[in-house]
């Protein structure tokens, strides 16, 4: 029995560590520059396929991850210059819109480039194998990615806890106005951490491709998830979101262990009840009024 | 003032033209009759959510939730209680707008990001639900076996489309003499403070939240019904109809045509289709790429969307005339 317990912590955490790499950088475009960003996804889904593009070449896995973050990145920055920025002056509906109309882009380009079948990423063979974890046998890529996401979730927080970086970043999602008052690049210090954002979207989306499988679908498909972590974890907020990807990574597994058949609508009924008794999110930011 | 005099008549054709053009489209179309209907039952849903979403500004992703709630209770009604067609119309409005009601209540003292992900989470749910119980929705198969008695008892269902074109027509008129009424109203234009300033609407008196409440329920109501005459008019639901994707292209025809415009649902919703059926033609994929674009355009460059494209013109070319004054 407690073997089972630990499998089944086991799954939704690696679920939830992917779900916090990809969600993490939308919530400081929704926290800091108050953007309605569906697209975030599509960033996620690119990284993905350029991974698999080189994996499936007989590229280094890990150096294809790094490439991901990459092209993610650059993509972000791309498209953060050119046709985000007008945005942020406009109503939330204007940017629901664009980013749609970005995701209907993306997925139309990537569809005519790999086609409308999933796209898989090829793993290292040792990461496929499932290893001996003491009480059980156990997938290593699951494993990894626990490590992975543990490994980046420390260096984030390290990042906006304690650097100098991190400070004004939180002093700009606190109280953008003030911000700029004492002299910060609001601007300059958001575009950084778009591009950030987008570079670690991708490299989720490559190294999550065994779970979140990649198919042209995949940036309209997950964005929906990654949006329930940034709302329920509260916009702006880092242990928000990281709080919310696991425990959505959690109950989702749960529930699909011990409730098959209702999990799905449970997830989303949970999620409706939470924001209707804590609209701001689980962990907003302090000054977020 | 030549122009003056000729206003009143111009608006007057204006107004006849795209009702001209359905019923002109009933006589050319041929085979291509149901892609008409197919229009006609998108414009309407594009239609209720510019209630919602332009006039009254309530941010919203979640309205394939009505659509498809109209569409799989008409499609039930007529399997399990009645193949009446006006029956199962009526019943599909009113669970729909009972949904809407429901719903509202709960999520409309909430906006922006919160209010967003709350309809977001509503219509997954009920995705999700319909998805598993495939005993009541046929699940991935889709809802099938839709019969339906002819309308009045006379004009039946046929394969060419007519009673579906002409049904459909009838049905889009009546909602659009609704909501014509419902923003030239004193309660449209309420909703228009409410979407600019609902501080400011609350500290006049206005109830705010019963306002938009009553809009969302009328809006649900009119994608219910959307819903109902699109499983009429193909005999079939298939789960698609709440996926996110429907609620993103009613937004995308709004958008293309121009928010808070009636007539903005009938110019996007068509160029869309329009759009969609030519470039499939050249690539099974490339629509997805072209419409996606077209919106990025439109959002960026042409706010008011293409019914503004005369006034753009028309600002463009005083501001040139004025330049040249000053010369």
């Amino acid at each position: 029995m407690l073997s089972f317990i630990l499998t089944v912590l086991l799954d939704g955490i690696s679920y939830g560590m992917i779900l916090f790499l990809i969600s993490v950088g939308l919530t400081v475009t929704m926290g800091l520059m108050r953007v309605v960003n569906l697209a975030h996804g599509a960033f996620a889904m690119i990284g993905g396929y350029v991974a698999g593009y080189l994996t499936q070449r007989g590229g280094n896995f890990y150096l294809s991850t790094i490439a991901a973050a990459i092209a993610a990145g650059a993509m972000g920055a791309v498209s953060e210059m050119t046709v985000l920025r007008p945005l942020y002056r406009k109503g939330e509906l204007a940017q629901v819109l664009l980013t749609i109309g970005m995701v209907f882009v993306a997925t139309g380009t990537i569809t005519e480039l790999f086609g409308a079948f999933p796209y898989p990423v090829v793993f290292p063979d040792y990461l496929t194998r499932p290893i001996n974890i003491g009480f059980r046998e156990y997938p290593a890529y699951r494993l990894f990615l626990i490590a992975v996401g543990a490994v980046i979730a420390a260096a984030l927080w390290f990042l906006v806890e304690r650097s100098i970086y991190g400070a004004r970043l939180r002093a700009a999602v606190d109280n953008a106005r003030m911000a700029r008052a004492v002299g910060m690049d609001v601007n300059f210090l958001f575009t950084g951490t778009f591009i950030v954002g987008c570079a670690l979207a991708g490299f989720g989306g490559a190294i999550g491709a065994g779970i979140l499988s990649l198919e042209p679908a995949y940036a309209l498909k997950y964005v929906v998830l990654f949006l329930v972590v940034v709302a329920v974890g509260g916009e702006g907020s880092f242990e928000g979101s990281f709080v919310a990807a696991m425990a959505l990574g959690i109950i989702d597994t749960v529930g699909k262990y011990f409730v098959p058949l209702a999990a799905p609508y449970l997830l989303y009924a949970a999620v409706f009840v939470l924001l209707l008794w804590r609209p701001r999110g689980l962990l907003p930011p302090k000054s977020v009024a | 003032m030549p122009l003056k005099s000729i206003a009143r008549p111009l608006a007057l054709a204006g107004h006849a033209l795209p009702w001209l053009i359905v019923i002109g489209y009933f006589f050319t179309a041929d085979y291509y009759l149901s892609f008409g209907t197919e229009i006609m039952i998108w414009i309407l849903f594009a239609m209720s959510l510019d209630l919602a979403l332009g006039y009254a500004g309530i941010l919203t992703l979640g309205h394939a939730a009505f659509f498809g709630v109209g569409a799989y209770a008409a499609g039930l009604f007529a399997i399990h209680v009645s193949p009446d067609p006006l029956l199962g119309h009526l019943a599909a409005i009113a669970l729909a707008a009972l949904l809407g009601l429901m719903t509202g209540a709960m999520i409309l003292h909430t906006t922006g990001v919160t209010l967003l992900m709350l309809t977001l989470a509503i219509v997954s749910v009920i995705s999700q639900y319909a998805n598993q119980a495939n005993d009541l929705t046929g699940g991935d198969n889709g809802l099938q076996g839709i019969k339906l008695a002819p309308i009045f008892g006379r004009f039946e269902f046929n394969l060419f489309g007519q009673t579906a074109y002409v049904y459909t027509a009838i049905v889009l008129f009546i909602w659009f003499l609704i909501a014509w009424r419902i923003v030239h109203s004193p309660f449209g234009r309420s909703l228009g403070g409410i979407r600019q300033n609902p501080r400011r609407m609350r500290a006049i008196g206005t109830p705010v939240w019963w306002r938009l409440l009553a809009i969302y329920t009328i809006s649900a109501a009119m994608a219910g019904s959307a819903g109902a005459l699109s499983a009429d008019a193909t005999s079939f639901v298939g789960l698609s109809v709440l996926d996110l994707l429907s609620s993103g292209i009613a937004a995308v025809m709004l958008i293309l045509g121009g928010v808070r415009r009636i007539y903005g649902a009938f110019v996007g919703a068509t160029i869309y289709f329009v759009v969609q059926d030519y470039t499939a033609k050249i690539s099974p994929f490339f629509w997805e790429f072209v419409v996606g674009g077209m919106l990025m355009a439109t959002v960026l460059f042409l706010e008011g969307g293409l019914m503004d494209l005369g006034n753009v013109a028309r600002r463009a070319v005083e501001r040139w005339r004025g330049g040249a004054d000053d010369a």
